[in-house]
């Protein structure tokens, strides 16, 4: 299978809409990472009316809390946390301009819409490798809320970080599209 | 009291940080060869990928010395001691906390713990440690620790069925634990199930029973046949690894039983992650 490439942040969400659920896809630029805590800073300062900490305007979101940077590599293990635990602040961050998220697992139907909504995607990279994907990250910035420590957000530079399209940009769904194939169970 | 041996504190956490820092780098044989078997197993191509991107990770990290996971979970740490033993200079739960953090931070692991539910802070350390002890017989003391990453746990389900749902409502939530993780658990899984006891004691009879070399069947006949049962339904369900379809959603079932109430049959299912990590030392 081919893998396509697409640089982050995404200038053209167009692009997005050329890819298909269960597409390989490498990332290369910039990615943003947010989990719970910070999920729930932004929530916060959006509830406020404050203004954000960062531009999301074409962001995509890394779903991770990296382990510490050991000498001489940028960063730690850093795989992909679960994210249906994001799923109830997603829809405002896709207001707010993000055009994709990584993670792994199912993501809501209220997730699904507003990714159709948006014409944005949802990644996942492969749970449990951190340390294969911490290779293709080449430095990590502190961005905001560095208080939260592993939960804080970083900015990672990344170079074809591979990943693959879970739900893309009309709510096809990998997780459905690939078990039908071998269920013989409900 | 002659008869007593005694183990420093020291000892306990010298140890304790070493396995802390094994468990999360090593991925232990047992699983390996799962792996291995599973990816020759797997009928899906993605799915047989991912799994040997899942063996080519665990070679990495062991090789540069990274987390095979950046979750290092909650470090679970059994810990059995000799009734012979006399530990010396200080408190137990001292030493295997310090030996926590001592491994966690001189191995740049992730610290995962808040030290409160809610407005917490992280402990930075990844203490304190869920420290499980009992009496046995002799004059030694085990510890096994196990890093349980959140997913998995996150996944994982305890109920109290009663006489009338019997073997095959005990299989039904067993199955359905595992169809509701879905992904998110990060299969393919290894299934720690308790049965019996209460509802507090089921809990740690499921998570004992990962603590045992993937698929070595339970020493009773009867418990193995559930085993098998349990672990053929959950792989018709299609999961697959990292949940993109395919054949191998869990590498095996494990069932610990226990006496229970008449009224009763409590029910566990704790769910173990692909990234089965595991370190035992025996003082």
């Amino acid at each position: 299978m081919t893998v396509k490439t697409i640089t982050c942040p995404i200038e053209d969400p167009n692009e997005l809409r050329e890819l298909n659920a269960g597409d390989q896809v490498a990332l290369s630029g910039r990615l943003l990472t947010a989990r719970d805590a910070a999920h729930q800073a932004l929530h916060q300062l959006l509830q406020d009316g404050r203004p954000l900490p960062v531009n999301l305007k074409g962001q995509v979101l890394y779903y991770v809390g990296p382990a510490p940077a050991p000498p001489g590599l940028p960063i730690g293990s850093a795989g992909p946390t679960t994210a249906s635990r994001m799923d109830v602040y997603t829809p405002e961050l896709l207001d707010q301009g993000i055009v994709a998220t990584i993670g792994k697992g199912q993501r809501s139907s209220a997730v699904k819409s507003a990714l159709i909504a948006h014409g944005a995607v949802y990644f996942g990279a492969v749970g449990g490798i951190g340390a294969l994907l911490a290779r293709h990250i080449r430095s990590a910035t502190p961005v905001a809320f560095e208080d939260l420590g592993p939960e804080a957000m970083y900015e990672l530079e990344v170079d074809h970080f591979p990943v693959i399209v879970l739900v893309d940009c009309s709510g096809g769904d990998l997780y459905e599209l690939g078990p039908s194939a071998y269920r013989t169970r409900l | 009291m002659e008869n007593l041996r005694p183990i420093p504190v020291q000892d306990i956490t010298r140890e304790v940080a070493r396995l802390c820092r094994e468990a999360n780098t090593v991925l232990p044989d047992d699983v390996r060869s799962a792996l291995n078997q599973a990816a020759r197993l797997e009928r899906s191509a993605i799915g047989r990928d991912t799994l040997h991107a899942i063996l080519d990770n665990a070679a990495y990290a062991q090789e540069a010395g990274l987390a095979l996971c950046q979750d290092g979970g909650v470090t679970i740490v059994f810990v059995d001691i000799g009734e012979h033993v006399h530990i010396t200079g200080g408190l137990l739960s001292d030493a295997v906390n310090q030996g926590v953090a001592q491994g966690y931070s001189q191995s740049f692991l992730r610290g995962s713990i808040l030290d409160r539910p809610f407005g917490g802070r992280n402990t930075g350390n990844n203490t304190p440690a869920i420290i499980h002890t009992r009496i046995v017989p002799g004059n030694r003391l085990t510890i096994t620790v196990l890093p349980k990453g959140g997913g998995a746990d996150n996944g994982s389900r305890l109920t109290m069925l009663i006489p009338a749902d019997g073997w095959p409502g005990v299989r039904e939530f067993v199955v359905d634990t595992v169809k509701r993780a879905g992904a998110s658990s990060c299969p393919p899984l290894i299934v720690g199930v308790g049965i019996g006891a209460t509802f507090d004691s089921v809990g740690e009879l499921a998570k004992r029973a990962l603590l045992r070399d993937v698929g070595t069947g339970h020493p009773d006949p009867m418990v193995v046949q559930w085993e098998k049962e349990c672990l053929e339904e959950i792989n018709r369900l299609g999961i697959g690894p990292q949940g993109y379809g395919g054949t191998v959603t869990a590498l095996a079932v494990h069932i610990e039983i226990a006496p229970r109430h008449i009224a009763s049959i409590p029910v566990a299912v704790n769910l173990q992650c692909h990234s089965a990590r595991k370190g035992v030392s025996i003082l």
